[in-house]
């Protein structure tokens, strides 16, 4: 029941923060879908007539050309007020000279000289204000995202629809029709100084005299546009959605006349995507298809016919085919996807309808609608104007809200992880208050939303599950706050500041530098390293690594350390050294993250095919081959050392001749991949048969293997014998009176072995027979065993999935893990009975490992690094994006979330056996002492045949201080990855209008979310398999009573049942159960040998 | 007695301090083309050379441990061999250590050498000039209570904040601020190996700088904690070890 609830509040918490990213990640992320559909030629965008000269063939598509060329100048980040003409001071006002006011006085001039060939708009672009969605924007027409979600949103190219591809297919001929700059200098400008340094002023001269230059040229035929794609700030940045950084200046010019009128004083403000529809339009092409832009309308006019009243039928006909357009666009995106609001969506619908038959009105009755043309412009332009809007609200606006709700929620919780990880070190711990207000809180919410949704408000299911975590939470806090806060001050319940929070806290830190985030493949390392040092340093300074003699000053008697040393200092000392060495090498398999510019990647990384030398390919295969070898070798190494393996069930015998067949299969798969080019031509289609077949064996073997250690997780030896093999003690003769408190110590237990035995003596004549002793082997390890392998089964299909030479960094993770997993052995101290305590640098340096191993098997957060190839591995060659492809690639991305959000078990499992380990050594050094010198070297070398007699079945004696252990384990963990998930959250909105943020924070983000996904679904799943193998181990302890009982054993059964059940009634007061059994005759020996 | 040790102990803290300023500048007068950032191994080096000197011949003035016994020439020549090789092992160890905390392992070899040479100076030199070459009492030094005198509990302090300084000297290294110190390192060696983000490469360099600006930090620290530590204190605690 503890089990269940331990596992009931983990997903809480993970539901917590799941709602708390997804909450964020709705206000940050906006995300669109993308179309496919093209626009064409010969296709009108909706029913009617095509206004004049539109012909449906190229040139004049839906509308006859007006210009046959056009120049498109985009100058980068060039700010409307960089353009804007400078008026002559007037008397009064002190002139303002800026460096960038001004300097482009050629444009001025034209402005000036002729008002109706140029003009000059304001124009808006819409966030996110990025080179890369600008440039989108403004072929596509559209409100590009930042996650546009398509068929494939890593790629390079534009698959929308667009200006260049409506261009391309068009326009056939020789001479040039359409010319695209694209300067970057005035951006880089301004990233590099600011708008205020007058390097900034000398480069828009620069650019101002290009322009002089180009008009000079231009043919009577050609329109020149100048633009910029967005602005700047201040400080010469741009990608949010500041006024600044949002208005860039948009130039039109034309050797003949284009506007009717002068231009306003003002000049005008117009959406940057307008520019798509009027260009198209004007240069007779379609729109293309997900255009959202409305056309400019004034250059539509008629100029050479001075009656207005064409003028204004021109541009109605203009806006309508735009609105026709438009609308056909919202019908076919509005079925495909559903974030646009419906009833916003009727309106628009109807508004359109309306114009569009009074525009039919108009044109079939055109003497006398003065009136109806009056409206016909205002409706079109509205319903335009709406459909804006609506796209922007949805696609174009970051959530404040949201973000700092989202954000808010994962800080609450990571402070939950914290108190309740706190309070359960305490020995006063219980499982009560728990889950009461959570369940409570969670109904409540449950039936707050039945309500809300019954009324008929229709909420985002993204609020509705914040808004059910925040109504969980709120009553959790406040019952922990009442219920302990009052009794003991707060501060008592959180951790001490040390150095490991000082080191978190450096990591914390470094998601708020994008060149931390870059280079995080090495930071990651450098915080491990760190790590390890100082806890070889803090064993050393604590005293454990040396004996005592060396560090008792003769002088001061009194300030000798009181423990023995637990740990001998060359083996600590050594465990430190090759985990360096393990990270060190690791490093070796590096990827460059896309912004570091000059860097190569390590060759390592890439699969051996692409290897061209047959040598150094054999060699290399040969190596990997070596390496998966070793893995195996040392797993079975060591199940063999805590004596697992010699136990007759069924997953151990999945270990012994399962595990090598899938390491051949694996072998056989490299082997056929590596050199699939090579194969004769009649073998190929046997030879990609195989390699499809053969990654779907190793992982069907993987798949029956878990399923059997589900099935039995116990893997114990037992055996039962009559005639007890007695453990005979050897008495090393003592004699005169006890002098010190040493030698007490030394003979008492002496004497009680003594009468122990003769006790036994006496029982065993009395009774014919002798009594029943079962020997169980390697229960003491039956935890870690289970979870040791169900990790080495899930290892091998994820091996697959990456390229080969990733399996010497597989290697090199368990070993490293091993390593880790010893090292913290030494560092725990003694205790007993009581509540087992999870360090804070054990489950921090799982964490950080956890970070190494997602870089150094080859992966970067970026979309650019994602290893694709991994779709293909035993599926057969299909094109499609399916869901399994996406469950590889997956799986290929967050392996080592995976392992080591499954590895903490180990530790969970393993850290009361890491809690005994010194332990152990401390019983054997006392023994040392009385040893005669031969013995100690044996003893060394055998620290746990001495004396390893419950290792973690003192957890079983304890199963409250288990639950209790494993929940603070789980919440430890979910804390520091929590903190990670909260730094990119914070980072990512204080600095959404930073320049990296959609390149180096955004996908930051994204990476570590999911990875905080899997990895706390794996911590569930490896909790719940340690709750099968204790359930499993309790039906076993049950079943072997059974058989006693059946063996007619009386008098020892009724203890053995007794001592059984009344242990679980009351944990703390009886004597573990192996002393009871003994007493009682029967004798269970907890990992013995055999 | 006290009181006397302690004005010693400050006054080697200046001289130590005063040693590392008056490298900056010196070298200036003699050597053409002379500046921290550009000509900075040689910089190292005099540094290195100067620190050394001035803890030997505050050793041998203070002579804060008065512990050996014997004094034929012999004995003080293995002596002397004995902590030349304590340095040379140190110099090797320290550097492992950074090539195992990511430096590069051929390239700029000379500069984590120099970088190990002056960490050593920084932190082996002390040691060996108090405590000789005796590893059993260094060890002893760095861990809790091992600490009998004042003397001691100043090498302790010294030796791990010059430590905590070359940790933390690591942290500028990924930053692309451009700043002129970046750049001028990052000028230093060819443009190829270090770019404005992969300043990776330049470790080692940047290292140096850092750790210098540290190796100044530590011994203000230490001198501020005696300090603190010792006037204050002078009259209770320092008497009762006594």
């Amino acid at each position: 029941m503890q089990k269940i609830s331990v596992l009931l509040f983990l997903a809480w918490v993970s539901f917590l923060f799941y709602a708390g990213i997804a909450l964020f990640t709705s206000g940050f992320l906006l995300t669109r879908w993308e179309l496919t559909n093209h626009s064409s030629c010969q296709e009108p965008p909706g029913p009617g007539a095509l206004p004049w000269g539109g012909r449906g063939e190229p040139g004049a598509c839906w509308m006859a050309s007006r210009f046959s060329r056009l120049v498109l100048v985009v100058i980068d980040a060039l700010r409307f007020d960089f353009a804007q003409p400078q008026r002559s001071p007037v008397s009064g006002e002190p002139p303002v000279s800026l460096p960038f006011l001004g300097k482009m006085g050629f444009l001025q001039r034209l402005l000036e000289s002729q008002p109706h060939h140029a003009r000059l708009y304001q124009a808006k672009a819409d966030p996110p204000t990025t080179t890369m969605q600008r440039l989108k924007a403004l072929t596509t027409g559209s409100l590009p995202t930042f996650v546009d979600a398509g068929s494939n949103f890593a790629s390079s190219a534009i698959v929308e629809d667009n200006l260049i591809k409506q261009l391309s297919s068009t326009v056939d001929s020789d001479e040039w029709d359409v010319l695209i700059t694209h300067f970057l200098g005035v951006d880089h400008c301004g990233h590099k100084h600011d708008p205020y340094h007058p390097e900034m002023a000398k480069k828009l001269t620069q650019m101002d005299k290009m322009i002089q230059g180009l008009v000079k040229r231009l043919k009577n035929d050609t329109l020149l546009v100048v633009t910029g794609d967005h602005g700047m700030t201040i400080s010469g940045n741009h990608g949010g959605e500041s006024e600044l950084e949002t208005s860039a200046a948009l130039f039109l010019y034309s050797p003949r006349a284009l506007f009717p009128s002068a231009p306003a004083e003002e000049p005008e403000i117009i959406p940057q995507i307008s520019l798509v529809p009027t260009l198209a339009l004007l240069l007779g092409l379609p729109i293309p298809f997900g255009n959202i832009g409305e056309v400019i309308a004034e250059v539509f006019s008629e100029i050479e016919d001075s009656q207005p009243r064409f003028s204004a039928l021109a541009q109605a006909s203009a806006l309508h085919l735009n609105a026709q357009q438009v609308s056909r666009f919202l019908h076919t995106y509005s079925a495909t996807a559903q974030d646009l609001q419906v009833q916003e969506l009727h309106r628009l619908q109807k508004l359109f309808s309306k114009a569009s038959a009074d525009y039919q009105r108009l044109l079939q009755s055109p003497q006398g609608a003065e009136a109806v043309l009056q409206t016909v412009i205002p409706e079109l332009q509205q319903f335009l104007r709406g459909v804006r809007a609506m796209c922007i609200e949805s696609w174009a606006r970051f959530s404040l809200v949201r973000m700092a709700g989202g954000a808010a929620l994962l800080a609450a919780t990571c402070f939950l992880c914290l108190l309740v990880s706190q309070w359960a070190t305490s020995p006063a711990f219980y499982f009560g208050p728990l889950l009461k207000p959570t369940a409570s809180g969670l109904s409540g919410a449950m039936v707050c939303a039945g309500l809300l949704a019954s009324t008929g408000l229709k909420l985002d299911s993204m609020v509705l599950g914040a808004m059910a975590a925040v109504g969980s939470l709120l009553p959790f806090l406040w019952k922990a706050w009442a219920s302990w806060g009052s009794k003991r001050p707060l501060a008592s319940l959180l951790p001490m500041p040390g150095p490991v929070l000082l080191l978190l806290l450096i990591r914390f830190a470094g998601f708020f530098s994008d060149s931390y985030i870059i280079t995080e493949a090495r930071v990651a390392p450098f915080l491990l390293i760190s790590l390890i040092l100082l806890l070889v340093a803090r064993l050393h300074w604590e005293g454990k690594l040396l004996p005592p003699k060396l560090l008792s000053i003769p002088r001061l008697g009194f300030l000798t350390p009181a423990g023995p040393p637990q740990y001998s200092a060359m083996h600590a000392v050594g465990l430190g050294v090759g985990l360096l060495l393990c990270i060190r090498l690791a490093g070796l398999f590096y990827r460059c993250h896309e912004e570091t510019p000059v860097c190569s990647s390590s060759p390592l990384l890439s699969p051996l095919r692409s290897t061209v030398d047959g040598r150094t390919k054999n060699l290399w295969y040969g190596a990997c081959v070596g390496a998966l070898v070793a893995l195996l070798a040392s797993v079975r190494l060591w199940l063999h050392c805590y004596g697992n393996l010699k136990s007759p069930e069924p997953p151990v015998l999945f270990v012994r001749w399962g595990l090598p067949l899938m390491g051949l299969g694996t072998a056989a798969y490299w082997a056929l991949a590596s050199g699939a080019d090579e194969a004769p031509p009649r073998l190929r289609a046997l030879v990609s048969g195989a390699s499809v077949m053969l990654p779907r064996a190793v992982a069907g073997l993987a798949a029956s293997g878990l399923m059997l250690l589900l099935w039995r997780p116990v893997t114990v030896l037992v055996k039962a014998t009559t005639g007890a093999p007695r453990t005979r003690t050897v008495l090393t003769p003592f004699s005169g009176p006890p002098t010190s408190q040493a030698d007490l110590d030394y003979v008492v237990p002496q004497i009680y072995r003594h009468i122990q035995e003769e006790f036994r003596g006496r029982l065993e004549r009395t009774k014919s027979q002798g009594l029943l002793t079962v020997a169980a082997y390697q229960l003491g390890s039956v935890y870690s065993a289970a979870v040791v392998m169900a990790l080495t089964l899930l290892a091998f299909p994820l091996l697959l999935l990456h390229a080969e030479r990733i399996s010497l960094v597989f290697l090199l993770l368990f070993l490293q893990s091993f390593l880790l997993l010893h090292l913290l052995a030494a560092g725990i101290p003694i205790t007993t009975p009581g509540p087992f305590t999870v360090p804070w640098h054990a489950v921090f340096a799982w964490a950080l490992m956890a970070t190494q191993t997602f870089y150094t098997t080859g992966h970067q957060p970026v979309f650019s690094a994602i290893q694709w190839h991994a779709a293909f591995v035993g599926v057969s060659e299909s094109r499609d994006f399916t869901w399994l492809s996406a469950f590889l690639v997956g799986a290929n991305t967050f392996a080592s979330h995976i392992l080591f959000a499954a590895l903490p078990f180990s530790e969970a499992v393993g850290c009361p056996l890491l809690l005994l380990w010194p332990f152990l050594c401390e019983n054997q050094g006392s023994q040392k002492r009385r040893q005669p010198p031969g013995n100690e070297a044996e003893a060394r070398v055998r620290p746990e045949e001495e004396q390893e007699p419950r290792m973690e079945m003192r957890l079983r004696d304890a199963p409250h201080h288990f639950s209790a252990a494993l929940l603070q384990l789980g919440l430890k963990y979910l804390f520091v990855l929590g903190i990670q998930i909260l730094a990119c959250v914070l980072a990512a909105s204080i600095l959404r209008r930073h320049l990296l943020v959609w390149k180096v924070f955004a996908p930051k983000f994204i990476f570590e979310a999911m990875g905080f996904i899997v990895s706390s679904v794996g911590l569930c799943l490896g909790i719940a398999l340690v709750m099968r193998v204790d359930g499993a181990v309790s039906s076993w302890f049950r079943q072997l009573v059974l058989t006693q009982q059946k063996a007619g054993e009386q008098s020892s059964l009724v203890c053995t049942g007794a001592g059984l059940s009344a242990r679980k009634a009351q944990p703390h007061l009886l004597p573990p159960c192996s002393q009871d059994l003994l007493a009682s005759g029967t004798s269970l020996f907890y990992n013995s040998r055999s | 007695m006290k009181d006397t040790d302690i004005k010693k102990l400050l006054y080697t803290h200046l001289l130590c301090i005063f040693s590392i300023i008056l490298s900056i500048f010196i070298p200036s007068f003699f050597l053409e083309n002379f500046s921290i950032l550009e000509t900075h191994l040689t910089w190292l080096c005099i540094c290195s050379v100067s620190v050394t000197a001035v803890n030997l011949v505050l050793y041998l003035v203070v002579k804060p441990n008065v512990s050996s016994k014997r004094s034929s020439l012999s004995y003080k020549v293995t002596r002397f061999l004995k902590c030349c090789i304590y340095f040379l092992t140190s110099c090797f160890f320290f550097h492992v250590i950074f090539v195992l905390y990511g430096a590069p392992l051929i390239e700029l070899a000379l500069e984590t050498f120099s970088l190990a040479v002056i960490l050593s100076t920084f932190t082996t030199i002390p040691c060996l000039c108090l405590l000789g070459p005796n590893f059993k009492a260094w060890l002893r030094i760095f861990s809790r209570n091992g600490v009998t005198s004042i003397w001691e509990n100043s090498l302790q302090i010294t030796t791990i904040s010059s430590f905590v300084g070359i940790w933390l000297g690591a942290f500028p290294i990924p930053l692309d601020w451009g700043r002129p110190w970046q750049m001028a390192i990052e000028g230093k060696h060819s443009i190829s190996l270090c770019t404005r983000h992969g300043a990776w490469h330049c470790h080692t360099s940047n290292l140096i700088l850092v750790t210098i600006v540290q190796g100044m930090a530590h011994l203000l620290h230490a001198w501020s904690n005696l300090w603190l530590r010792g006037w204050p204190c002078y009259f209770t605690t320092l008497d009762i070890l006594e």
